[in-house]
């Protein structure tokens, strides 16, 4: 399992960061997610081999969910 | 301000203008001071409604914007213009405070994130380059000039020079280094160039290990956090639910009841809707108490941490390295008949490919250069010792443990100190006294945690019966248990886990190799940064980085400090919300009221927060 990051940009309210954040649990991949609306980070560990496959997942909820919402890698 | 903030301000000087304009001024038809507040409104809230109706194809309909746009345009609706007006304006006063403070935290952490250098100063090929700290090879030497930062760990080799550590540790006194020390990458160098040896890549020095560890506690949550996460999950559907009651039961139950009387009460629910109060200020608090903590020196890996930090009950702490220096001196040298030169030869060439802080004593004892090539094999017994093959001649060099499992005769010794015998070829050849000097800062962190309500000081040594009997004495701890070995310190931190009240907890302070499987155990595990091994740091919850044990005391009292306020902004939001709810229902309260209320209560909370940003007042 490895621990990965992500810069957050347009996270505007501490609401969203919160919706998201349950949607995004329940994501089979990814364990321990957390946002931070303070520091705009995304973080959440998954194995190595399942990184692709779980940012594109990560991805395609926020487009739903928060279309605003881009994510980068640290 | 940023520019965004500075706009809305604006905007909101000009509604608050025009609405006042109105209020005051009583034009010829009523219709001119409704077009000026109908103006207001546009101004502050035509971002609200357009994201709202955004949101709304989208199937987002809990959202604030929505809600207050219904609230608003409601209140419009039945008439009720300066309040719609009034709703929009102070809601708007209350967001734009929020991202002020916000951003004020955030530029708080990004001062301390200062450290970050931005190059580093490289000798190749007979030039020096600057490039960028991560291509910086280990080996390799940098040059780091006065006034700038120094990018990487490593050893000095050349110069001598007053640095400001400031940033890692929260010191205000300069250090003063030379050639042979080490420093680490964050610091400033003050005075004079300096001449380094790099030991770590940037991936691994110091500085960068400061910036994930305070970037990344953030993301380990609270208990305290995740309820309120929870909490505004559930309140503003039920808050949201309640108030379409209020539109329809009424009316359909009571015989005269007024449909814009009930349809008013319902939207002064809507206003108070949304939690965000609490769900900005409690991250915050968090937010800021750790960084508060690092401005110490003290790096605290989780807002979860620092929410136990509070509930501290029992201190079990390691001997050497954590209550005293670390550093030994060899007092006394007793021998059977050969020489004590020869007796301290043997003792330091065993011991000279250990990393242990009596190796070192011995070495700096013997003071002579040692020839490692004499010694061709060692062995370390984990709590008893040394074997060594030294000039062909089997030594031991190991406390009691050490001979009795080697069947050695040997005379005991009645020093006070670690007692260290050497055996050569199974016959006890002489005694090492040595001794550890006790911190002073350990006087000092006993008392404070005593004033921190701490119930039981513990001391879990591997060392000596004696000399820790005499640290504990000193000290005046409340327990203490020494010659463990680091599987019974284990044992000893699970028993005191099981004694410990429950919900409070038991931390265990540490700096050794050894230690890492008890830092892991404990509730909290402590260790100490410059002196401890990595390990340590790496099982530990908490990083001191000052070596002080005095500092536990200060982040105990930042703990509180954080989780005091966390309980006044939680228990003091919800009541006011509940309070103006059930005001609302019973139509004692105007729409404005509520909001003003509601938003008031979001500005304290945050402003009750932001007391986190001042620490001078803990040491």
């Amino acid at each position: 399992m490895k621990k990965y990051q992500f810069k957050i940009i347009n996270l505007d309210c501490a609401n969203c960061a919160n919706k998201l954040e349950r949607i995004l649990e329940k994501i089979e991949l990814i364990e321990n997610v957390s946002i931070s609306f303070i520091t705009q980070k995304l973080t959440f560990e998954c194995q190595e081999s399942d990184k692709e496959k779980a940012l594109e997942t990560i991805r395609k909820k926020i487009r739903k969910e928060e279309p605003d919402l881009k994510i980068e890698e640290v | 301000m940023k520019r965004k903030q500075k706009k809305q301000w604006i905007k909101l000087i000009l509604s608050l203008f025009l609405c006042l304009l109105s209020f005051f001024i009583k034009f010829e038809t009523k219709k001119i001071n409704n077009g000026l507040l109908i103006l207001a409104y546009g101004i502050v809230g035509i971002d609200i409604v357009l994201k709202a109706i955004r949101n709304l194809f989208k199937g987002k309909m809990l959202d604030e914007n929505f809600l207050m746009t219904i609230a608003t345009l409601g209140a419009f609706g039945i008439g009720e213009f300066p309040e719609a007006v009034a709703v929009m304006l102070f809601y708007q006063i209350g967001e734009l405070f929020q991202s002020y403070a916000v951003d004020k935290s955030r530029k708080s952490i990004s001062d301390l994130m200062e450290i970050r250098p931005d190059y580093a100063n490289v000798y190749r090929k007979g030039k020096i380059l600057k490039v960028d700290p991560d291509e910086v090879k280990i080996d390799e030497i940098i040059l780091v000039k006065p006034g700038e930062k120094i990018p990487l760990d490593g050893r000095v080799i050349e110069g001598e020079t007053m640095l400001d550590t400031k940033a890692l540790t929260g010191e205000a006194v300069p250090r003063k280094v030379t050639v042979e020390d080490e420093v680490l990458s964050g610091c400033i160098n003050n005075t004079s160039s300096l001449k380094i040896k790099v030991t770590k890549e940037f991936g691994e020095s110091t500085v960068k290990k400061i910036l994930d560890l305070v970037e990344n506690a953030s993301s380990r949550k609270s208990v305290a956090e995740n309820f309120i996460s929870k909490f505004a999950r559930i309140y503003t559907p039920v808050v949201v639910i309640i108030a379409l009651l209020l539109m329809l039961l009424p009316n359909l139950i009571l015989k005269d009841a007024q449909f814009s009387d009930w349809f008013y009460r319902a939207l002064s629910f809507l206003v108070v809707s949304c939690p965000c109060a609490l769900v900005i200020s409690i991250p915050l608090a968090f937010f800021l108490g750790i960084g508060a903590a690092s401005k110490k020196g003290v790096l605290i890996k989780g807002s979860n941490y620092l929410e136990a930090l509070a509930k501290t009950e029992i201190i079990a702490c390691d001997k050497t390295g954590t209550l005293t220096e670390g550093v030994f001196k060899v007092q006394k040298i007793e021998s059977s008949g050969y020489s004590k030169k020869e007796v301290l030869k043997m003792a330091a060439l065993a011991e000279s490919f250990s990393n242990h802080p009596i190796s070192h004593s011995l070495k700096q004892a013997y003071g002579k250069k040692m020839n490692k090539k004499e010694v061709t094999k060692t062995q370390e017994i984990a709590g008893q010792g040394v074997l060594a093959i030294v000039e062909g001649q089997t030594v031991l060099v190991g406390n009691e443990k050490l001979m009795n499992k080697y069947k050695i005769n040997f005379e005991k010794s009645e020093e006070e100190g670690t007692l260290v015998y050497v055996a050569k070829n199974n016959e006890w050849i002489g005694t090492l006294v040595i001794s550890d000097k006790i911190k002073d800062d350990a006087y000092k962190a006993i008392q404070r945690f005593k004033k921190n309500r701490v119930k039981k000081i513990v001391m879990l040594t591997g060392d000596r019966e004696k000399a820790s009997a005499y640290v504990a004495k000193t000290l005046n701890l409340d327990e203490y248990h020494a010659e463990l070995l680091p599987q019974e310190k284990c044992e000893w931190i699970e028993k005191l886990i099981t004694e410990k009240t429950e919900n409070k907890k038991v931390i265990f302070v540490g700096d050794g190799i050894n230690d890492a499987p008890v830092l892991a155990l404990a509730d909290i595990g402590i260790s100490m940064g410059g002196l401890g091994s990595d390990a340590a740091i790496e099982a530990s919850d908490i990083v001191i980085m000052t070596d002080e044990p005095s500092k536990i005391a200060s982040s105990i009292q930042i703990s509180k400090k954080t989780m005091r306020i966390v309980k006044q902004n939680s228990f003091f939001a919800i009541a006011i919300k509940i309070g103006v709810l059930l005001l609302s229902a019973l139509g004692l309260t105007s729409m404005w009221a509520s909001v003003f209320a509601d938003v008031g209560v979001s500005i304290l909370a945050i402003l009750n927060t932001l007391r986190l940003l001042d620490v001078k007042k803990i040491s």
